[in-house]
């Protein structure tokens, strides 16, 4: 019988081991999985790589995890916020290494890992610095740079509700990141506000088939 | 003498077809939602997942899980459709929105738009969703005041600052003037009452001419949005 529901953080971020890189999901802190990642900082991995569309703010979530010391490099697209000041101090004293990307680019990337496509060329940064040193190619007289596939060791990602078999649903944009980072990982990790059984969720609605998601834990009162 | 902020973004609205598919940048082209004509029916898409994005909610509606790009708490109108970030980058990237509004610090008479970084950023590199509606959308329209605060050109034979996108950038809408770009450089297309294009040739980076049908920019006077 499969039952993907688990009852406890340290159940849902077993086997998490350092080196990982992370894929969390969020847009802001819509659809951030703020408990599991401040959960992961009593989990313990260390020298990890997260993905995520901004890096943190305040001193929750993402940016607890990189408050304590827990992750070498991340790979965002936009690490300002209001409040985003865990960020700013570690680059700024060199602990922590950031990578900027274009945000359809590092979420392309994550659907090419999920697909198993080697690489894609897209208009994207070509011709901007953040295209230096990538190769190009010109298709229909217009320059692509070559981007390759982002996989994740593991995905935290935060959705509405979860059933038995691991099938998804969100919350309006909450949803952005989720689902393509529980397709690109090896181990999916879902935060959901509430857990059913298998065939309560419509069919026709769910947005992540449990096929992608490994672990489901229920937080309730989630931020 | 120039347009205010809100009558550049009534002045592109006007332009704006019914039955458009727009996004509109973060800032001030967030503007432009607001002078839409009556009787043109605009989807607004936001880069975070939705078609369809309405007004912001009263106070008491806010929903921490119906935000735009900015972060900030909008609303969704009937017909709207939320839908996960790929999808959203893959509408942006494979060229299925109309236009799109976006700032611009500079533009060059080739179409090259600079408008994520410049060259003594104090804070973190940040680049969004900047690149991909730059180089994705069919027609890119930028936002801007003419000139700089310093009284700096923006509308420039190169940019100085780093690229969103190389040769992208249709037109551009300022405080002084609609300038088209074009294979043969920048097209004053209207310019406000009272400003010879010699004048705005002046306040401008680059050789500009005038369009044969050269008009005058005009918009409103308009109140003071929430924007």
């Amino acid at each position: 019988m499969i039952d993907k529901r688990v009852t406890s953080f340290e159940q849902a971020l077993a086997g998490i081991e350092d080196g990982s890189t992370i894929l969390a999901s969020g847009f802001g802190n819509a659809g951030s999985p703020i408990e599991l990642l401040e959960a992961l900082v009593d989990q313990g991995a260390r020298d990890l790589t997260v993905v995520s569309n901004n890096a943190g703010e305040g001193e929750f979530g993402l940016a607890r995890l990189m408050r304590a010391g827990r992750v070498r490099k991340i790979i965002c697209s936009y690490p300002i916020t209001s409040g985003s000041v865990v960020v700013d101090e570690l680059h700024a004293a060199g602990k922590i290494e950031l990578e900027v990307a274009p945000q359809g680019t590092i979420s392309e990337r994550m659907r090419a890992a999920a697909a198993g496509i080697g690489g894609f060329y897209t208009r994207t940064s070509a011709g901007t610095m953040l295209g230096e040193g990538k190769e190009t190619r010109e298709f229909d007289g217009r320059l692509h740079v070559l981007e390759r596939p982002l996989k994740g060791d593991v995905a935290l990602i935060r959705a509405k509700t979860g059933d038995r078999w691991g099938n998804l649903i969100y919350n309006m944009t909450a949803r952005n990141f989720g689902p393509t980072m529980a397709m690109a990982a090896d181990l999916t990790i879902a935060q959901v506000d509430e857990t059913v059984d298998a065939g309560e969720l419509d069919p026709e609605a769910i947005v992540t088939p449990g096929i992608f998601v490994d672990r489901v834990l229920r937080v309730p009162g989630s931020r | 003498m120039g347009l205010d902020r809100n009558q550049i973004a009534w002045r592109i609205a006007q332009d704006i077809a019914d039955g458009s598919y727009v996004n509109l940048g973060i800032g001030m082209p967030e503007l432009v939602a607001d002078f839409i004509p009556e009787g043109r029916e605009i989807v607004f898409h936001s880069e975070n997942g939705l078609l369809g994005m309405g007004p912001k909610p009263p106070k008491d509606q806010e929903d921490p899980d119906l935000m735009n790009a900015g972060k900030k708490p909008v609303t969704l109108v009937p017909g709207g459709a939320y839908f996960h970030h790929t999808d959203s980058f893959l509408m942006i990237r494979g060229g299925h929105l109309d236009l799109c509004v976006l700032g611009a610090y500079q533009i060059s008479e080739t179409g090259d738009l600079a408008n994520w970084a410049t060259n003594n950023d104090k804070r973190l590199p940040a680049v969004g969703g900047a690149m991909d509606l730059a180089a994705g959308t069919p027609r890119v329209i930028a936002m801007t005041t003419h000139c700089a605060r310093d009284g700096a050109p923006k509308l420039l034979g190169e940019c100085t600052f780093p690229l969103t996108a190389a040769g992208v950038v249709d037109r551009v809408y300022t405080d002084l003037a609609v300038v088209d770009v074009t294979p043969d450089g920048f097209v004053a297309r209207e310019i406000i009452d009272g400003m010879s294009l010699a004048e705005l040739q002046d306040r401008t980076g680059a050789p500009l001419a005038a369009a044969d049908d050269l008009g005058i920019l005009k918009a409103p006077a308009l109140g003071e949005t929430a924007g």
